[in-house]
């Protein structure tokens, strides 16, 4: 669905992506994992055109979307939640839900609205409360919620877990999955690697800019260098 | 003497409203303060005054000219002095310059087209008197209550609820957020750029028909004014600027009835000073940061 191939980019004089290649097959679950600085959050800035790539192409179900504007290609049906969830803060929680659907004239946004909130009862609770007053964890379901208005055929999701009480983030992680199995591809880009890697089928592993390895998840997670440097050591249950 | 004091005072007040809310959306988009608002509000004024007389199209089709000529003026604006600067990496000062080019372009541009004699309305607005309990009204403030509180109605209600409304509350808030939800920022830029001019060339109309003069430096004083009023109802908050326009055109209305009336602009900018001592983030303005970007 979504093919890298020799991706470059940066910020003036510094390379945060050097020529990686990566590639998302349909209805997967695949997982970008790194520490600080990697360069995962730039891949995704670049995907989604809000940073131009210096060479290399992007394909998205095989057109090449590189340079294109980014509210174009939310229409070709890529979505991002955001690092750090990017809430619209004085905008109420519904409004925020409305502002993911903008684009669609179809009359099925408001199904979908109440699809969101089957899912996260709790964002109908609030749907007047502004999107500020809500919690980390609540904050987060409504991003994923307001990426999913769009009806996106592959999400994007950076960095989940950030910032969660440990139980909120296996229900995060509980949730990814289940959009997954209703037919949305994702791609994952985590710093818990344990858990990233236990609903992935695929995985990169990104070190500063440079695509160090690749390979199925649960090969990815007994890799010896995987597990010193991300796992603690320690073999994965 | 209080009561119609009162009147006096929110009838100027809901044109620096006007004024305000232009200064207040530009800002809210783009982060920066549009000094042309100022020159585009006084090319409205001239626009309408023109309609009027030259062409006998009554009061409200001035208006309207007078809103689309505003409207004009900030796409051209937008086109040639904003987004050029906007495509490259510069200052976050270098927009700011821009528009004061334009705004000393316009004004030049406007004493070369009208001469820098002040100029007026035909008298048919301003002669009637209303007497409602007491108060007096005129036509004329009639016109421009119902005028700028039409207009204030309409914009809240528009950015509440529809559809570009919300697209462009939610680019002021955070660009990059709204560009990610799949609005195309680049249209709503231009388009609050146009609203916002259109609602400055209108305030040109009605604050020309309620001082009865209109002349090409108009656009500094009242500039100021606006600009005075974003930072008093707090950077970027629509509210804030409806309710400071009215504060200072009440502010000023009274201190010129109690006898202060060489100061009024005095007392009514003292007034803004004190008011941001006690409130640094103005009246409706939050702690954070405002603005998109």
């Amino acid at each position: 669905m979504l093919k890298i191939e020799q991706l470059a980019a940066g910020y003036g004089n510094i390379k945060a992506l050097k020529n990686i290649d990566l590639s998302v097959p349909v209805g997967s679950i695949v997982s970008l994992i790194g520490a600080n600085g990697a360069g995962k959050t730039t891949a995704m800035k670049v995907i989604m055109g809000l940073l131009k790539p210096d060479s290399g192409q992007i394909l998205f179900k095989g057109q090449n979307i590189n340079g294109v504007a980014t509210h174009k290609i939310v229409s070709a049906g890529l979505s991002l939640v955001p690092e750090g969830r990017n809430i619209l803060c004085r905008m109420t929680v519904l409004e925020n839900l409305e502002m993911g659907a903008c684009q669609r004239r179809d009359n099925e946004v408001q199904a979908d609205m109440k699809r969101i909130f089957r899912r996260f009862p709790i964002l109908e609770e609030r749907k007047s409360q502004l999107g500020g007053t809500l919690s980390g964890g609540q904050q987060q379901m409504l991003a994923i919620g307001r990426a999913l208005m769009s009806r996106p055929e592959l999400l994007l999701l950076d960095e989940p877990s950030m910032g969660l009480a440990p139980l909120v983030v296996s229900d995060i992680f509980k949730v990814i999955q289940e959009i997954n199995q209703e037919g949305t591809t994702i791609l994952l880009v985590e710093q818990n690697v344990r858990q990233a890697l236990k609903i992935a089928q695929y995985a990169y592993v990104l070190e500063t800019g440079k695509m160090i390895l690749h390979g199925q998840a649960k090969d990815i997670a007994n890799n010896p260098r995987v597990m010193e440097a991300y796992l603690g050591g320690k073999k994965v249950g | 003497m209080f009561w119609q004091q009162m009147v006096n005072g929110i009838t100027l007040g809901s044109t620096y409203a006007l004024i305000a809310l232009g200064y207040t959306l530009i800002f809210g988009v783009l982060n920066i303060v549009n000094m042309a608002h100022g020159e585009i509000f006084m090319f409205g004024a001239f626009v309408g005054l023109i309609l009027a007389t030259k062409f006998n199209i009554g009061i409200f089709g001035a208006l309207l000219g007078a809103m689309v000529a505003g409207a004009v003026l900030g796409y051209l604006m937008e086109r040639l002095a904003l987004r050029p600067l906007r495509r490259r990496k510069v200052s976050e000062l270098a927009p700011l310059i821009s528009t004061i080019g334009v705004s000393i372009f316009l004004e030049s541009l406007a004493l070369r087209l009208f001469g820098p004699q002040a100029q007026s309305f035909p008298g048919v607005y301003s002669t009637q008197l209303f007497e409602i309990g007491g108060l007096k009204i005129s036509a004329v403030q009639i016109l421009i209550l119902a005028i700028s509180f039409g207009l204030m109605l309409v914009l809240r209600f528009w950015l509440s609820k529809t559809q570009l409304g919300k697209s462009i509350r939610a680019t002021a808030e955070n660009i990059e957020t709204a560009n990610l939800l799949g609005v195309d920022t680049q249209k709503i830029i231009v388009l609050t750029v146009m609203l916002a001019s259109a609602l400055g060339g209108g305030a040109g109309v009605l604050v020309g028909l309620a001082f009865n003069a209109i002349e090409p430096t108009m656009g500094i004083t009242m500039g100021f004014k606006g600009l005075a009023v974003l930072i008093l109802g707090g950077l970027g908050n629509i509210t804030g600027a409806m309710v400071g326009g009215l504060l200072l055109g009440v502010a000023e209305v009274f201190s010129v009835a109690y006898g202060v009336s060489s100061y009024r602009d005095a007392v009514a900018f003292g007034l803004i000073i004190v008011l941001l001592f006690l409130r640094p983030q103005g009246l409706f303005g939050s702690q954070e940061q405002q603005g998109g970007r």
